[in-house]
């Protein structure tokens, strides 16, 4: 350059180079109601395991609130000791955590196939992944003072749909945040600003936004998100209810759907893998549609309950390839086929799909979803 | 398990028992008490004994007022969907391969439907309706079911007694992993 580039502060919060404007949230098909509807990370375009903040899923479900934080309070009673009403300042002078874990909404990756031209994010992208920062929920609790019989709690949002999920008391008590930051900053108002749960490991919705009350009671109280949605339909007509842990997944974001090899040679397959019994342990890569099978790099450091990325170099000899990932986590448990949890579950079951991903490289470079 | 490795697990579980328990938790000294009238200002769940369900009462034909006109635009005139999900309909179909679940078909427990519509509905306007609304409201819809017959009249002691059709429809706990 022989010319002064910007000033400093051009603009105070920075933003992505004007070349990488199309890397955004897209929204998913199904939503005819634009409040509740729910955005994909673009899984294709991002390195590493962080989530940026302003790529962050969205899944709402009457709309983002506006909330001063000044003005917002969370409360916590039911079978407690203590029934009290915090401040955020409140809520920030608890001892904190940081921690890195991802989210994953339990209704991704549909079973239902998606078209050839679907990209990673169009099919995987209800999940991000951040370092959160917060309060443990066991604090907060202790502070109100957990009734000996307390079974369940319930979580409720300020939302217009007033959100509520019940969440088991041991769950809340082992590795649960009440978060107000992501990234380092405080919450996107997509994601729950100024206060949300975070349940590592759980299906996303159980992780209530915009947090304003905590009811701590003896037994689930059957909301609607936890009994006609988010439970699981299986073929004989009967449904799973409170399948809470995301299992261990994983999926290649490069090559990935709807992506151009530019001819045959050096490449490196990338991806990410995450679990929500623990850590990563193994991730495998095929080339050939899972007829064989070799180890990914991990790298390191290697999170419980976050995503991890995964490495593996490939020469492309320029013939169709079927590319698959398979993660193990360190429970032993192994991501299945498709036609494998298909034959156990159904194509209704609707949550829960952690199958493998294959994408079929073409001759000609393209590459293509191929279920 | 080996003798160190079992010591270790019974130590955690002391540690972890009485935290959750028993043993005084430090406390901070943060948060205000929350007085009774404050609880009851924000303590709007139902569960599904009942208990939370307001007083009032409301039957199947003031609900079908108010439903005209302020939920068939969504949900449609006699429930069959529409910009929003189904109502009535779907039943006997959970087993087949397209199953239709809504309030009448899927819904295990009736005081859900409280629930949900007092805090989430209209679309347009959560959290409007009195009690006496949302009572019929829910009778209505559930009368559509042909879940409750058309002279019904719900309230907190009638609500908790309507048998949903698949009540037993739901099964816990989780049993994954089941694949592989």
């Amino acid at each position: 350059m022989q010319t002064q580039g910007a000033p400093i502060l051009t603009p105070p919060y920075g933003t992505p180079s004007p070349f990488e404007a199309g890397v955004v949230r897209h929204a998913r098909a199904r939503g005819r109601i634009p409040t509740a509807a729910s955005s994909t990370t673009p899984l294709q375009d991002l390195h590493g395991v962080i989530t940026p903040n302003g790529l962050f899923f969205e899944r709402h479900h009457a709309g983002v609130p506006t909330i001063d934080p000044a003005q917002h309070r969370l409360m916590v009673h039911g079978l407690v000791d203590r029934p009290l009403i915090f401040t955020m300042d409140e809520l920030m002078r608890f001892p904190s955590q940081t921690r890195m874990h991802f989210l994953e909404c339990s209704g991704n990756s549909n079973y239902a196939a998606a078209p050839a031209s679907a990209t990673a994010g169009d099919i995987h992208g209800l999940i991000s992944c951040c370092e959160w920062t917060g309060v443990p929920l066991a604090t907060v609790l202790a502070e109100a003072g957990v009734q000996s019989h307390a079974a369940w709690v319930l979580a409720e949002g300020a939302d217009a749909a007033g959100m509520t999920r019940s969440i088991p008391i041991a769950k809340a008590l082992d590795d649960a945040l009440l978060v107000y930051a992501q990234n380092g900053e405080r919450l996107r108002p997509e994601q729950g600003y100024p206060l949300r749960v975070l349940l590592p490991g759980y299906e996303g919705n159980m992780s209530v936004k915009w947090l304003r009350r905590l009811k701590v009671g003896d037994q689930p109280f059957e909301t609607r998100e936890e009994t006609s949605k988010y439970t699981d339909l299986m073929p004989d007509g009967t449904a799973r209810q409170f399948t809470f842990v995301m299992e261990a997944k994983s999926v290649i974001t490069f090559p990935s759907g709807s992506q151009q090899l530019q001819g045959h040679g050096f490449y490196e397959i990338s991806g990410v893998a995450w679990s929500g019994r623990g850590r990563i342990t193994r991730a495998e890569v095929s080339t050939d549609g899972g007829a064989s099978w070799r180890d990914a790099v991990l790298q390191e450091p290697v999170l419980s309950k976050c995503l991890t990325r995964f490495r593996a170099p490939w020469t492309w000899d320029g013939a169709p390839a079927l590319l698959q990932s398979r993660a193990t986590d360190e429970t032993g448990y192994v991501q299945p086929p498709r036609e494998t949890l298909i034959g156990v579950r159904g194509l209704n079951s609707g949550y829960h799909n952690n199958a493998i991903q294959t994408w079929s490289v073409l001759a000609d470079g393209s590459v293509r979803n191929a279920a | 398990m080996r003798p160190r490795l079992a010591l270790l697990a019974i130590v955690l579980a002391q540690v972890i028992g009485v935290r959750a328990e028993t043993a005084p938790a430090p406390r901070y000294g943060l948060g205000t008490p929350a007085t009774p009238a404050e609880i009851a200002g924000w303590n709007i769940d139902v569960r599904a004994d009942g208990a939370g369900l307001p007083p009032g009462h409301g039957s199947v034909s003031e609900g079908g007022a108010i439903y005209a006109q302020k939920c068939a635009g969504c949900h449609g005139r006699a429930g069959e969907g529409g910009l929003a999900d189904a109502l009535v309909g779907g039943n006997g179909t959970l087993a087949t391969a397209k199953p239709v679940r809504t309030v009448g078909s899927y819904w295990p427990y009736a005081t859900t439907l409280f629930d949900y519509v007092r805090r989430a509905m209209p679309y347009t306007a959560p959290q409007s309706l009195t009690a006496n609304q949302t009572y019929a409201v829910v009778a209505f819809v559930l009368n559509l079911n042909h879940i409750v017959p058309d002279g019904a009249v719900l309230d907190a002691k009638s609500l908790p007694h309507v048998r949903m059709p698949n009540r037993n429809g739901f099964a816990s706990p989780d049993p994954r992993p089941d694949a592989p």
